[in-house]
């Protein structure tokens, strides 16, 4: 059994939680990711591993509450157990020292951001770090993010805090201006991902993207989270989650992202129903 | 000079004729099945299994020949004669306890196993009449024991002190921890999955093999004793060489199967509605997506195409015609022709009775997908068989100009599978050939590293239950000499 130790929200419909699985804790490395499952009847969840202390065995997990598994996750309260914990899955991100290196966090994306963000910081980079929400009360993990970034730059969609307007935008202004940048790291909703993609292109910045691909086992044994990788199929859960994004077709991820989205809609209608005969 | 060869000859005519005329023996009973239409729009199983009247009848079929070849034909040489006897004799749970000596699974395997090319294929009775139907007894007699609560632990040996670590729960790490087990040694199964079982449990489906069956045969290594760590990826969570220096383990039976779904390679085979069997199998069994209260999705549409036509193809096609509730239209799409299907002979026939159709000769180019990106037509091009290839099949040549298409929204790719690369990957000193299969020696199991065995499909590639076993069986006897001798 995997408890959970303690538990924060971050924004509304963002949470944070530790959780004992002490074989992950002390494997882990930047950009690797687990799979849960809260109960027996739900789905196999792919989640980001934020942060580890693995003295204390525990993980770090940034859940948003996005659809009927996750806000599941988000109900559960320090003491309850999560059924499975699986990891540390993934390719680690490849930390070295390029030099400027941006990083553009989207949404919950942030969190995926994070470790990123501190392993290129203690590897002696020049990180600058760029946060995007829609609006000011959804934006994580600022102060957390400061610690590692020469310079961060939140940004949100309707102008209530820091710059109106994109991530990708800033950064395709940076470049602009003539900014030396080496390096490019970006992790969001798949349609900022691409809007990056096409922002460092034309400059030939090497650019990586983490894709949140549906899953099921993680382990590379259904292909369900395939993506195309140039000419290339790839399994996001062995190969990746990080990819070149200059190589990613991104329009077949949005795409099968949407493929079970009615059957979503409809356990979803289930929970807000049961919420409203609660209240 | 006793007597004269005329004299025998006319004795043993004169035996035989008696022996024909006194015991009437009854023609192989058939197994009682549940009716296609009825069966087609749940998961339940379709083969109900023998009573113990037609099992005691069909037990009286056998010869009891000298040279009882069924067992030298069973991968785990069973003593198929004698627990056949004892169900004639109406002895159910002996005749269960005699099967469990060398099989941990008699109640998986009298249901999966291929015994037309097993112990059936050789079975004497086969030879004037229909072999005796083995598998069917074997089901009985395991059934019976389970439900009569019948089923006892085997003794064990005095503790060894000695740690093993069994990695992957499938029919070769249960049968090695099983064996083990018994003389003695502690056993920790470590399984990526968040169950036991292995294939057992993901792949084969319900309707065939009822996971409740399976879970009861393998609680046996845990009544046992046997550590149980799930969740553990071996080559991610630990390597191979943590276990040994780390955990203290003094040997490793690496049983991690072939997991790795292989594809056709084609244009579109990404797109929405195309998965592996794999895949949809997974969602179906392990994550139970056809009731109502399991959260997992998984999609049926009206018209289904399962590409290739072994036993995971039948698997999966069966499987869709019931998460459509038997509305959906499944054809099987296969390059070759009938006569070279590798599926069993049964599961083609159950799958015909259900109404899948079959569309041979046929090879899948290139998916068609919509706007939203979900398939909906295949471009096939038709195949005539030519000379045999490698594998002594004849090999399928399109025909220029007969490219055509076939409808469907929901496709499911049953092309193979090869083992993954994560032991291999962090473990430099394992040997594996070019398909990513383990090398070992054939008599131990034992890999190029020392104290590390492995068997069952992530040494042959996929194959069967049985194999897989007693490759378990051969290993685990190879590590508890190593062991003794450590
Ligand atoms: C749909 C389907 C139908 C089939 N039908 C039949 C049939 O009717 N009759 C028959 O005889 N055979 C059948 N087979 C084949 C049979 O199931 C396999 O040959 C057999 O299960 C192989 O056993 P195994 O123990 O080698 O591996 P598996 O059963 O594949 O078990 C391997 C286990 O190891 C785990 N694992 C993998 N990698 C790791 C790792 N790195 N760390 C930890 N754990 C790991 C896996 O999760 C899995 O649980 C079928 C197969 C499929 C897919
Ligand atoms: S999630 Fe199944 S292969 Fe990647």
């Amino acid at each position: 059994m995997y408890k959970v130790v303690s538990k924060k929200k971050l924004a509304p419909n963002i949470t944070r939680f530790s959780v004992q699985a002490p074989a992950v804790a002390e494997s882990r490395k930047p950009g690797q990711f687990v799979v849960i499952r809260a109960c027996e009847e739900g789905e196999r969840v792919p989640l980001t591993i934020v942060d580890s202390d693995p003295e204390a065995g525990t993980i770090d997990l940034i859940i948003q509450d996005a659809g009927y598994s996750t806000h599941q996750l988000c109900g559960m309260e320090p003491g309850d157990n999560l059924l499975d914990v699986l990891g540390p899955l993934g390719k680690p991100t490849e930390i070295h020292n390029y030099g400027t290196v941006v990083c553009v966090g989207g949404g919950v994306g942030t969190a995926v951001l994070y470790p990123i963000v501190k392993a290129m910081k203690e590897e002696g980079n020049e990180v600058i770090t760029i946060i995007g929400a829609r609006t000011k009360e959804l934006v994580i993990l600022e102060e957390e993010l400061k610690e590692f970034s020469d310079e961060l730059i939140v940004t949100t969609d309707d102008g209530s805090y820091g710059i109106e307007g994109f991530g990708s935008t800033v950064l395709k202004n940076m470049l602009e201006e003539g900014r030396e940048i080496d390096f490019v790291v970006a992790i969001g909703p798949t349609l900022m991902m691409k809007a990056v993609a096409e922002v460092t292109r034309p400059h030939e910045i090497k650019t990586i993207v983490s894709l949140n691909s549906i899953m099921i086992d993680g382990t590379g044994m259904c292909g369900g989270c395939r993506v195309t990788i140039g000419d290339e199929t790839k399994f996001a859960c062995v190969d990746g989650p990080e990819f070149d994004a200059h190589l990613v077709d991104f329009d077949e991820q949005i795409a099968r992202h949407q493929y079970y989205k009615d059957q979503e809609c409809k356990l979803t209608e289930e929970i807000d129903k049961l919420e409203q005969e609660k209240a | 000079m006793a007597t004269s060869s005329r004299d025998r000859k006319r004795r043993t005519r004169s035996r035989s004729k008696q022996r024909r005329k006194k015991v009437e023996r009854p023609p192989r009973q058939p197994m009682p099945t549940r009716p296609a239409e009825e069966r087609i729009r749940d998961f339940q199983e379709v083969a109900l299994g023998f009573t113990a009247e037609l099992a005691q009848k069909e037990a009286q079929r056998c010869l009891h020949c000298t040279n009882h070849p069924c067992i030298e034909g069973c991968p785990v040489a069973v003593d198929i004669p004698a627990f056949i006897e004892l169900i004639s004799e109406g002895e159910f749970g002996a005749a269960a306890r005699k099967i469990k000596e060398t099989n941990t699974l008699p109640a998986v395997c009298g249901r999966v196993c291929p015994q037309e090319e097993q112990c059936e294929e050789v079975c004497l009775m086969g030879k004037v009449d229909e072999p005796v139907a083995i598998g069917r007894l074997e089901r009985f007699a395991a059934d019976y024991e389970r439900e009569h609560g019948e089923a006892k632990l085997p003794e064990t040996d005095p503790a060894t002190g000695k740690k093993v670590a069994v990695v992957g729960s499938g029919p070769a790490g249960i049968t090695v921890a099983y064996e083990l087990l018994q003389k003695g040694h502690q056993v920790t199964i470590f399984e990526a999955l968040h169950e036991l079982g292995g294939v057992l449990v993901y792949g084969i489906p319900e309707f065939r093999l009822p996971k409740k069956i399976v879970h009861e045969e393998i609680e046996t290594v845990k009544n046992l004793g046997a550590e149980i760590k799930l969740n553990m990826l071996i080559g991610k969570t630990k390597t191979i060489d943590q276990l040994l220096e780390e955990d203290g383990f003094d040997a490793v039976f690496i049983g991690t199967g072939a997991g790795l779904p292989m594809f056709l390679g084609i244009p579109g085979e990404n797109l929405n509605g195309v998965y592996s069997a794999n895949e949809f199998l997974t969602r179906v069994n392990l994550m139970k997506a056809y009731k109502e209260e399991y959260v997992t999705p998984v999609k049926v549409g009206e018209k289904v195409a399962v590409i290739g036509a072994g036993n995971v193809a039948m698997d999966s096609a069966r499987s869709a015609l019931r998460v459509g509730q038997g509305k959906s239209d499944v054809s099987i799409i296969y390059r070759r022709s009938r006569e070279q299907m590798p599926a069993r002979e049964e599961e083609i026939h159950h799958a015909e009775e259900e109404g899948v159709k079959f569309n041979l000769l046929t090879n899948p180019i290139r998916f068609i997908g919509n706007e939203k990106g979900v398939v909906e037509k295949i471009e096939c091009i038709r195949m005539e068989l030519g000379e045999p290839d490698d594998s002594g099949r004849r090999r399928p040549i399109p025909i220029e100009g007969s490219e055509h298409i076939v409808e469907a929204d929901t496709v499911i790719v049953a092309l193979g599978t090869m083992p993954r690369e994560f032991i291999a990957d962090t473990t430099p000193d394992l040997e594996t050939s070019e398909w990513g299969t383990f090398n070992v020696e054939e008599d131990t199991m034992e890999t190029s590293k020392e104290g590390v065995f492995a068997g069952g499909d992530v040494v042959t590639g996929s194959a069967t239950v049985i194999k897989a076993m007693g490759a378990g069986r051969t290993a685990a006897a190879a590590i508890h000499e190593y062991l003794t001798e450590k």
